[in-house]
């Protein structure tokens, strides 16, 4: 039946072809014929209109200079000379051959000179050497790692934990590990330069909002739950995070986790904690702003594609753990050595207290700034320089100045350890009052 | 086979715009249209260049095609694992089947999820099933041989136990161990320990506060001397020297050419620096100038503005595929068109030239002529770390504006002078013969391995000299048997598939050692003769080519023709 009918078409048409007009035939070949041409012709690019010939080309190459790999640096940059410490950089610090008292290393529980520590360490030198060959994937991944990890989880009562080789690496991977593009992140402005990088890396959209104030996170987080009303398929998959640090390097504040929680129920969202400040000093047992993130495996970039951690380095830290265990005792020492270091730099003229009480690493900046941000840091240089000459170890808070968000203002750092006594706490405290007297005054 | 790039992959991820084969890419080694495979199957496979007195020396670098059959065959096997998934997730979403992964709190329940189901699929579906050959963890010196922890699995390696024993002296061929200084005893070894004792572990302090420690001077001083330039800064991390200092170096406004197969961590400090980034082929040294003239003659896009700068980013060696960059050629094209040349020397450094100075002492070439030299202390010194080397105002640059002397701890003592006493050992300045003994070895070791494991049959990826030997496996059940029956033989060896290699082309991959011993080695391939038998992976199709059998001598570095 199908056939019969084709061919009843075909005659059709067979039929229509006799009988149409020339003319309709004519331009129906013209046609054809234009096509057959066109398919033959050679195509051309539309980029290469661009006219220019090869001279041309040439004499742009050869005149193209390109701007120096590096802009010169001037011999003054206060940067560029970094101060040399000979030898351990414990308690009694040797800075550019002057003996000083040290009040600038992060090395609140003293825990730098402790000879288990280094007994540990050394232990662990003998077994394994020191460099691990290799990422964790591929024979990296030593028995002390896994110790470690399994010791950092019971100790921070979390379910897993991992480490990575590199402080400032463990923030920037693990944001972008868990926050991609298209998620929304609720930063602090305070947030520290490796919170700032692991953003850029993750190209998720930031909302800022401003230091410690959760009535400002509240209105963004509100704001986002009205776009969400208007567009609730795009909000099922839309993640949400809360980043915030335990106790901010910049300023010296903790962060106020209970609201934050709160928060976080009611508009859900996810917390991040970076505590490498508040991990060993808040908290009754040194564990940090205790808050329950149950940290899964993670898949961050600088853990997979890196070398592990050199397992001396870990043996450090599992004794680290250890001691912290033993004698909880030390964290209301500290405490206490904050406060009173606190109290004892109020009222210096001409600087102000940056930072809470129990915070260990304070800021010291100037009251009345000069107006010029240079000239601040010449005179708190200064006023650095004067106090190592008198024995006491400083230094300035540094930053990169072109690329942080929320440039802080330049602040001297002091640094409080379990190891200074009330003799150093008092000689730093006047030494630094009358250093700050000559210099600002 | 690693999880899918949402940010879990092994080591050595190529950034690939389009991972799939079939868009008939130049790139040797790719299964090209049948007509044309057909053609060129036997030959095509040696690449010796000399390219009008460039190279001194011949550069024997080849990448065998992939047998159509095989080829075909890997696809068949990823569709049956695929098909497999989809039927596994259904009986999981049905609960059917036991689900292992990682699930919510309760309170937490009605929080948006931390991993879409579709992102993970590869993760769950095939790559759990030969999760055991990855994170195998070791309780000994990584050095030739190790010792594995065994582990066991119930529930398809979902999680894994520590059944207690130790799996001894095994073979190993997959650390970064390439001069053999992965030790603990020894001269480096005392040194440390001394430092250790001397200086603790720790700094709690950056390079530009009180961090900066007469260590890392001293250490500084002796990279630059080792190197040949004029000054050296060196850091905790060597992943975060790439990604924290070349956006130090480019901006917005400036151009980054990027070779197709870099590190994640050249990727990302590209990505994080804001300039425009372009891929030339691997190694493909038309690409690259194709690009610096198109770069240069048209400018921005859309602007037209001039570009600030040019930056040409290569590695050393690639350690997917054991190729070396032909640097000779990059050189000249960097000097004609005025662009900068990063070199990374992650896995060449120590390893490669008659004097160890990486692969510009191997091509014969003047140090200043790579503008910043970056490499690790991982590979080759038995340490962890990373450095840059080059001129005096560079270094003066990084040393002000470099994220991690800003932010970031600096080295630890003891690492720090673990490398300094390697780096004298190799240099010679110890009054020993000791490094230039362990070059010779090494180099001996590469030639003898790649050659015996040619003439086995295997396809074996990369350049004659590259300590990193790729075997290509390329179905995915091989990954998992080969890693498997090698430990079983007690041997350990580094497998990788998708998404570090392109999906058909996974494969095994070997890192020599100084301290590989001849038997060592000889048993060594014995085993992967066996197991290639077994897995039938001898899919060589060439004859096998007995290059003139010469033992190695000191002469071969000075020679100019094969």
């Amino acid at each position: 039946m199908a056939t019969v009918a084709e061919q009843w078409v075909l005659v059709e048409m067979v039929q229509a072809l006799y009988e149409a007009p020339a003319y309709h035939l004519i331009l129906e070949g013209i046609l054809i014929l234009w096509i057959i041409r066109l398919l033959f012709s050679k195509t051309y690019k539309l980029q290469e209109r661009s006219d220019l010939t090869l001279k041309e080309k040439e004499e742009l190459i050869e005149e193209w200079q390109p701007e120096p790999l590096v802009p010169p640096v001037s011999k003054d940059h206060p940067a560029l000379n970094y101060n040399i410490v000979s030898g351990p950089p414990s308690h009694n610090i040797v800075v550019n051959g002057k003996e000083c008292i040290n009040f600038a290393s992060f090395n609140f529980l003293g825990l730098l000179d402790n000879p288990r520590l280094k007994a540990a360490a050394l232990a662990s030198l003998k077994k394994y050497g020191v460099g691990t060959c290799g990422p964790r994937g591929f024979y990296g991944t030593f028995d002390v790692h896994l110790d470690l990890e399994d010791r950092l989880a019971k100790f921070m009562k979390t379910e897993e934990a991992i480490i990575y080789s590199y402080g400032f690496a463990t923030i920037a991977s693990a944001i972008p590990a868990y926050s991609k593009r298209g998620d929304i992140v609720f930063v602090d402005k305070a947030a520290c330069f490796a919170i700032q990088k692991g953003l850029q890396a993750s190209r998720s959209d930031i909302k800022l909002f401003n230091h410690n104030d959760m009535d400002d996170l509240e209105r963004l987080l509100k704001e986002q739950e009205i776009e969400d009303q208007k567009n609730p398929r795009k909000a099922r998959v839309t993640r949400r995070f809360i980043i915030v640090e335990g106790l901010y390097m910049n300023t010296g504040t903790v962060c106020p986790l209970p609201e934050l929680v709160k928060l976080k129920y009611k508009y859900k969202a996810r917390i991040f904690l970076e505590e490498s400040l508040s991990f060993g000093v808040l908290g009754e047992h040194g564990r940090g702003v205790t808050e329950h993130f149950g940290i899964n495996r993670l898949s961050g970039q600088g853990y997979c594609f890196s070398a592990s951690l050199p397992p001396l380095l870990a043996a450090a830290a599992i004794e680290a753990l250890n001691i912290m265990e033993e004698n909880p005792g030390i964290f209301a020492v500290l405490k206490e050595k904050c406060k009173r270091i606190h109290k004892a730099l109020q009222g210096i003229p001409g600087l102000k207290v940056v930072g809470e009480s129990i915070s260990p690493a304070l800021h010291l900046q100037l009251e009345e700034t000069t107006g010029c941000r240079e000239r601040d840091v010449k005179l708190l240089q200064e006023i650095v320089t004067q106090c190592m000459d008198r024995g006491i170890a400083l230094t300035q808070a540094r930053y990169l100045e072109k690329e942080e968000k929320y440039l802080p203002p330049p602040s001297i750092r002091v640094v409080v350890t379990v190891e200074q006594t009330e003799e150093d706490l008092e000689k730093a405290a006047s030494t630094i009052s009358e250093v700050a007297q000559t210099v600002l005054l | 086979m690693r999880p899918d790039p949402g940010g879990c992959c092994c080591s050595r991820r190529p950034v690939r715009a389009n991972s799939c084969v079939a868009n008939g890419e130049v790139r040797n080694g790719y299964v090209r249209s049948s007509a044309a495979a057909a053609a060129a199957s036997a030959g095509q496979v040696h690449h010796v260049t000399q390219n009008g007195g460039l190279y001194k020396r011949p550069f024997n670098e080849g990448f065998e095609e992939t047998p159509m059959l095989v080829a075909v065959l890997t696809y068949v096997g990823y569709g049956v694992l695929t098909l497999f998934g989809y039927l596994r997730d259904f009986l999981r979403h049905w609960r059917i089947e036991k689900c292992h992964h990682a699930t919510e709190r309760e309170e937490q329940k009605d929080f948006v999820s931390l991993y879409q189901d579709f992102e993970n699929f590869y993760t769950r579906n095939l790559y759990m099933r030969i999760r055991d050959n990855w994170n195998r963890p070791i309780c000994s010196v990584p050095g030739a041989r190790v010792d594995i922890m065994e582990r066991q699995s119930h529930d398809y390696n979902w999680s894994f136990k520590y059944t207690g024993n130790v799996i001894k002296d095994v073979i190993n061929m997959g650390s970064y161990n390439y001069l053999g200084f992965a030790r603990n005893s020894g001269p480096c070894q005392e040194a440390a320990a001394k430092v250790l004792e001397e200086y603790g572990v720790g700094v709690c302090s950056t390079r530009q506060e009180i961090g900066n420690l007469d260590k890392h001077e001293e250490l500084e001083k002796l990279v630059a001397s080792f190197l040949g330039v004029e000054a050296a800064m060196a850091y905790g991390m060597g992943f975060a020297t790439n990604s924290m200092n070349i956006p130090a170096l480019v901006s917005k406004g400036c151009l980054i050419l990027s070779d197709e197969l870099n590190h994640a961590s050249l990727v990302l400090g590209a990505r994080l620096s804001g300039a425009t980034i372009r891929v030339f082929k691997h190694n493909n040294m038309q690409s690259l100038e194709k690009l610096l003239k198109d770069a240069i003659v048209y400018g921005q896009p859309r602007t037209r503005r001039p570009w600030k700068k040019i930056l040409i980013l290569v590695e050393g060696i690639y350690s997917m595929e054991g190729s070396i960059v032909r640097l000779p050629e990059v050189i000249a094209l960097k000097k004609k068109y005025k662009a900068y040349l990063y070199l990374d020397e992650a896995h060449s450094i120590g390893a490669l030239g008659p004097t160890g100075r990486g692969v510009v002492d191997y091509f014969g070439l003047d140090p200043e002529d790579v503008d910043i030299m970056m490499g690790t202390f991982t590979k080759s010194f038995g340490a962890s770390g990373g450095y840059i080397g080059g001129k005096k105002a560079l270094i003066d640059y990084l040393r002000t504006h470099s994220h991690s002397a800003v932010y970031a701890a600096s080295l630890s003592p003891p690492v720090a002078e673990q490398i300094i006493t390697a780096m004298k050992c190799i240099m010679g300045q110890d009054g020993t013969t000791l490094g230039q003994e362990c070059i010779q070895q090494l180099a001996e070791n590469v030639r003898y391995f790649r050659r015996r494991l040619k003439s086995m049959g295997f396809i074996i990826y990369g350049n004659e000299d590259s300590p990193v030997v790729p075997l290509m496996l390329y179905m995915p059940a091989k990954i998992g048997a080969f890693g498997r029956e090698m430990l079983k033989r007690n041997i350990g060896v580094v497998v990788v598939g998708f998404p570090a290699t392109p999906i058909i082309e996974s494969r095994a991959r070997f890192c020599l050692s100084a301290a590989h011993t001849r038997e060592m080695l000889d048993t060594a391939l014995k085993e992967i003769g066996e197991v290639g038998d077994l897995l039938h992976l001898k899919y060589s199709r060439r004859r096998s080519v007995p290059l003139l059998d010469r033992p190695f001598d000191e002469m071969t570095y000075e020679e100019t023709e094969d």
